[in-house]
This record gives structure tokens, sequence and C-alpha cells, in this order.
């Protein structure tokens, strides 16, 4: 929304070294370095507890950091002065739907603008706005409780938006969303990014990393597993398609072995790695398959589950 | 240390928004509350006590107790603002989780939702004062001074208040600061009866009270004189919010930032 500075132009809007978070003993951010280019939307990834959060409250400010280093819009988030200039220029959709209860929606982002020093009128000016941007520019008046989460979280976005921020921060933005609410923020998402917002994002879903990332990140246990566009993980780490064979047989196992191809056996169901699909999928289709075998296109979900495993966290 | 910006009137505002939407409603419990007290004790038991001997003066047991009622709305108008409302916003509502994600920092808010409880012991105690002023139990122009009493009381007791904010874990658990804390103040502090009827112990511990050297200010202002001893304790107030202010703000810093 606001213009970009020539100066500032080729500096990353995100630098973090080395960066650490941890809570007594306990790490949960373990020695991260990433970058996040201006103008890009970057993702980060991980199962319950790898880190995310943590990573994004160092960001923002709320969290001081444990080590290493980490520079927001060029400023040095460890330094209070220079926090400040940050936090003025980012908007921060946390995980949680903290809006105001005791204030109606227009209140919500009136007062929140506020506490950004735009003045009043100005407030109210933007904050109509942002309703018609989320579709909600009927409901101004509602109280808070009376929206369902999908609507919360549209109202969320808004009032992250509502100092016309240079960076967006977005914590799982459609958790708990059904597909029409998910799309309806996907769509605001992608038109912010088209304005030249930077976003960063974490979230559970691979569907909306592939469709919205230019790049991201993997993490567990507080580190990096991977990092690179989401075309370019797949392909490296899942290849072009996969086969799904159910309930396989010894024979099939000895032949993947046997061609040294790469699969995942869940037990009840395999997963076969490849990138000469059409040739593989009739050999395996036509000789080993008893129950059922699928061809599909391989996706971020492949890769995600095959770094950082299938049992269950915490 | 750091230094902490005139921002905080940002969260004051966010109160006082909220305050004005119910403010039908949140006029009635100072307005109605203290003056069910002057009716129960001040007609009630005049009939019984009659005049009441204050500082080598008599005076009518209402005109007596007036002030320490006008004393006790102060303090619990500004403490009941900075523990259970306090506490509703920064834990069920995470209103200060969200408000660390835009350019406030931490001591703002604490320092607004302190300053915001001032306010509503300002508020409620000048609701009160010109109900009882009618009566004419409260002398002029003295008198005046009880608005920026109300509001250095307030500070004093909302940072105490503020102090529970960050150590309980949970919101029942301001029974205990209360029965402990605010409860012996209002019936001991010099309020119900002169604290020169009790032993010399009891005495000498209702002097540690905040609130015994608020009402005695109160009651220097509304009855007389004003002297000196007025002076001691405010001093003795100011103590109080200049120790708990910080510690407040020392304790919220380590149950919110993590
Ligand atoms: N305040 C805290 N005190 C102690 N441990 C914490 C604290 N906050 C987070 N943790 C721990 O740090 C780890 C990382 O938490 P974090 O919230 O960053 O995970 P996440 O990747 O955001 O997970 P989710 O997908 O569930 O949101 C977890 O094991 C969590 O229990
Ligand atoms: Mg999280």
């Amino acid at each position: 929304m606001k213009d970009i500075g020539q100066s500032t132009m080729m500096e990353p809007v995100i630098q973090a070294d080395a960066l650490r978070k941890a809570f007594g003993a306990f790490t949960a951010v373990d020695g991260i370095s990433f970058s996040v280019r201006r103008g890009e939307c970057f993702g980060i990834l991980g199962p319950n507890g790898a880190g995310k959060t943590s990573t994004i409250r160092m960001i923002y400010g709320f969290s001081p950091l444990s080590g290493g280093s980490l520079h927001v819009l060029g400023q040095d988030v460890t330094n209070r002065k220079q926090l400040r200039r940050v936090k003025y220029r980012i908007g921060v959709c946390q995980q949680d739907n903290n809006l105001d209860p005791e204030l109606s929606i227009l209140q919500n982002l009136e007062v929140f603008a506020s506490y950004f020093d735009v003045p009043r009128p100005e407030a109210t000016a933007r904050a109509l706005e942002l309703l018609k941007f989320i579709a909600l520019e009927n409901r101004r008046d509602t109280p808070i409780p009376e929206l369902s989460g999908g609507l919360m979280r549209r109202v969320v976005l808004a009032r992250a938006l509502i100092n016309e921020p240079d960076l967006l921060i977005l914590d799982e933005p459609t958790t708990g969303l059904d597909p029409q609410s998910r799309h309806q923020i996907w769509e605001r998402l992608e038109g912010l990014r088209a304005r030249g917002i930077s976003i960063l994002l974490t979230t559970h879903y691979m569907e909306e990393a592939s469709r919205l990332c230019d790049r991201l990140i993997i993490m567990d246990h507080g580190k990096i597993l991977v990092e690179g566009r989401p075309q370019d993980l797949i392909r490296e780490h899942a290849g072009r398609d996969i086969i799904e064979v159910s309930e396989p047989g010894e024979e099939l196992r000895t032949f993947l072995r046997e061609r040294n191809l790469r699969y995942d056996d869940l037990g009840h169901r395999l997963l076969i790695y490849c990138d000469e699909r059409d040739q593989l999928y009739r050999e395996v289709s036509g000789r080993y398959c008893r129950d059922g075998c699928t061809l599909r296109t391989a996706t971020l979900e492949d890769v995600f589950l095959k770094l950082t495993g299938r049992e269950l966290r915490e | 240390m750091f230094v902490i910006s005139s921002r905080f009137l940002r969260i004051w505002h966010r109160n006082f928004a909220v305050y004005r939407k119910t403010w039908k409603v949140s006029f009635m419990p100072p307005l109605l509350e203290p003056l069910l007290y002057l009716a129960a004790f001040g007609l009630g038991m005049s009939a019984l006590v009659g005049e009441v001997s204050w500082r080598n003066q008599s005076a009518s047991y209402i005109v007596f107790i007036a002030p320490a009622l006008l004393s006790v709305n102060m303090m619990y108008n500004s403490f009941f603002e900075t523990t259970y409302g306090s506490f509703v916003r920064m834990y069920y509502q995470k209103t200060f989780d969200a408000m660390l994600a835009t350019p406030l920092f931490l001591e703002e808010i604490i320092t607004g939702e302190i300053i915001w409880g001032a306010t509503k012991s300002v508020i409620a105690s000048s609701i009160m004062l010109s109900i009882i002023s009618l009566f004419g139990l409260i002398r002029y122009p003295e008198g005046l001074l009880l608005v920026p009493l109300s509001f250095l009381a307030g500070i004093a007791f909302a940072s105490i208040g503020m102090y529970f904010t960050a150590v309980v874990r949970n919101i029942d658990l301001f029974n205990l600061p209360i029965f402990l804390f605010i409860t012996p103040m209002f019936l001991f502090g010099g309020t119900f009866f002169p604290l020169d009827t009790l032993p010399g112990w009891a005495q000498a511990l209702a002097w540690f009270l905040p609130l015994t050297h608020l009402v005695e200010i109160t009651r220097a202002i509304a009855i007389g004189p004003l002297d000196v001893f007025a002076l001691w304790n405010l001093l003795y107030l100011a103590l109080f919010s200049a120790i708990f202010f910080p510690l407040a703000l020392k304790k919220m810093r380590v149950r919110l930032i993590k």
C-alpha cells in the first residue's frame, strides 16, 4: 500500500540469523536462519509445536530473542527504539481471534487504528474501506461475540491492515474455517500481495501454502528442515507423481527394492515416488495391484509428511 | 528503565469507549451503594451513636462517616477495575496480547490500565460527592480538593490491584487480597469508628493501612481542620504508588512477556 523506498528496495524485509528461543531448558526455536524478500509471500510450515508461533512472536516484538539476530524492515528488533519503528509498519494476525469483544466491528478497527496514531477521521475512513474489502460493510455495528469463526478471522485480517503495513504477519489465518471462507481469505491475500505487501504466513494447510507462498520453510523441533519454492520442494523430495497402492503384497516390495525406487511403506498403504509415471504405473497396476492403485500428482503434503514423519505430535 | 510515552492514553481511550457504551449501568453501583451505606449507618446508627469525637471536635455520626465512605468508594472503584476488570481483559479477552502487536509496549498498556482505574475512582467519587454535598455533608470550597485526591488515591489502589492481577493464577484468587487486605481496611481503617477507640496495638496496625490515611485526609478536607497531617497522609499514599506501580509493571512483564 505504501511506496517502497528506493534505498530499501533490495534489503530483505526479514533477516533472521541463528535465531533462538528458549523457554527455560526447552528450546522452541533452535538457531534458524532465513530471509524474506520484499514483496514475496513466505511460508513457515511445521507440525504442532514446531516453533512457528514462537518464531513469529519474536518477529513482531512480543518475545525477546534468546539468541541470534533478527532484523525486520531493516531494523534490529532487539533495540527498543528500532522495534517501535517496526511495530508501526507491520500488521499482525495472531493465532487466536483476540478481537475486542466489548466493541463493535467498526470500533475494533477504529480503536486499533488509534494505537498506530492514525487520526480519528482517517481511522474511520480506513475502517470502512477495510470492511468493504472483507465484505462486511453491512455488519459494522455487529458485536464481536455474534460473529462466526470465519467472520471473526476476516475482521482480524482487516484489523491487521489498519495501519497499511509493509509487512503482514499471519499466524494460521485460515485454521478452523470452512472452504468458502478459506478461499475468500486466499483471494484477499493474493490481492494484497499483488499490491506489493510482503507476507509472512504459517499454516497447516499444504494447499494454502502451495497456492500462496513464493517460498517456504518446513520446520520441526525448532529447526529448519528444508527451504525453497513449493514446486521445487515437491520435485526434489517427492518427485513428479505418486502411485498409491492399497494393501501391497510382498512381491511389490521386492520389486521396488530391486528397481531401487523411492517409496514409503505405511503397512496398509504404499507410496511410490516416481518421475516416469506412465510406464511404472502400468507395470505396478498390471502386476502388483490387488486392492486398488492410483496415480496422482505429488503435492506439498507428501513432502511435509515425508520430512516430518507421520507420528502425532504432543 | 524505559520512558513511558503518552501512548498509554490510547489504552485509557479504549477503556473509556467501552465505559461509555455501558455508562448507564456503570453509573448505578457507585451511586447507589454508598448511599445505601450512608442511609443504613448514617440514619440507622446515628440514633444509637449520636455524636462522635474526632480530633477534639464533635461531629454527628453521619458527618463522621460520609468522608470515609467516599474514601472507600475511591478504593473500591480503582482496585476492582485493575483486578477483575484488567484480569478479564488480560486473561479472557487477550486484549493485551492484541495490543502488543501494535506500537504499544507493555509498560504503556499497564500504565493506561492503572490510570483508567484511577479515573474510575474519580468518576465514582465525583458522583457520590455531588450527592452527599446536597445533604450538606461536605464543606466548600475545600471539598473540591476531593476530586484530585480521588485521582491520587486511585493511582495507589489501582497499582496495588494491578500487582495482584499480575500474580494471581486465576480470577477466584482475588478473594484472598480482598479478604486479607481490602475488607480489613474497610472495617478498621478509621471508617466506621474513630481509631482511638481501638487498643494501642490495633491503632498501630491500622496506621499501616493506606485506606486509614486516605480516610484521614478526606475527613480533614470535608470536616476540617486541614493541616500538615494531611500532607503526611498524602505522602504515605504516594509511597504505595511509588512501590506498587513499578512492581506491577515488573510482575506484569514476568507474566506476559515470554
Ligand atoms: N510460554 C511458553 N512456555 C513454555 N513453552 C512454550 C511457551 N510457548 C511455547 N512453548 C513451547 O514451544 C514449542 C513451540 O511452540 P509454538 O507455539 O511455537 O509451536 P507452533 O509451531 O506454533 O505450533 P502450533 O502449530 O500448534 O501452533 C511447543 O513445544 C510449546 O509447548
Ligand atoms: Mg502456533
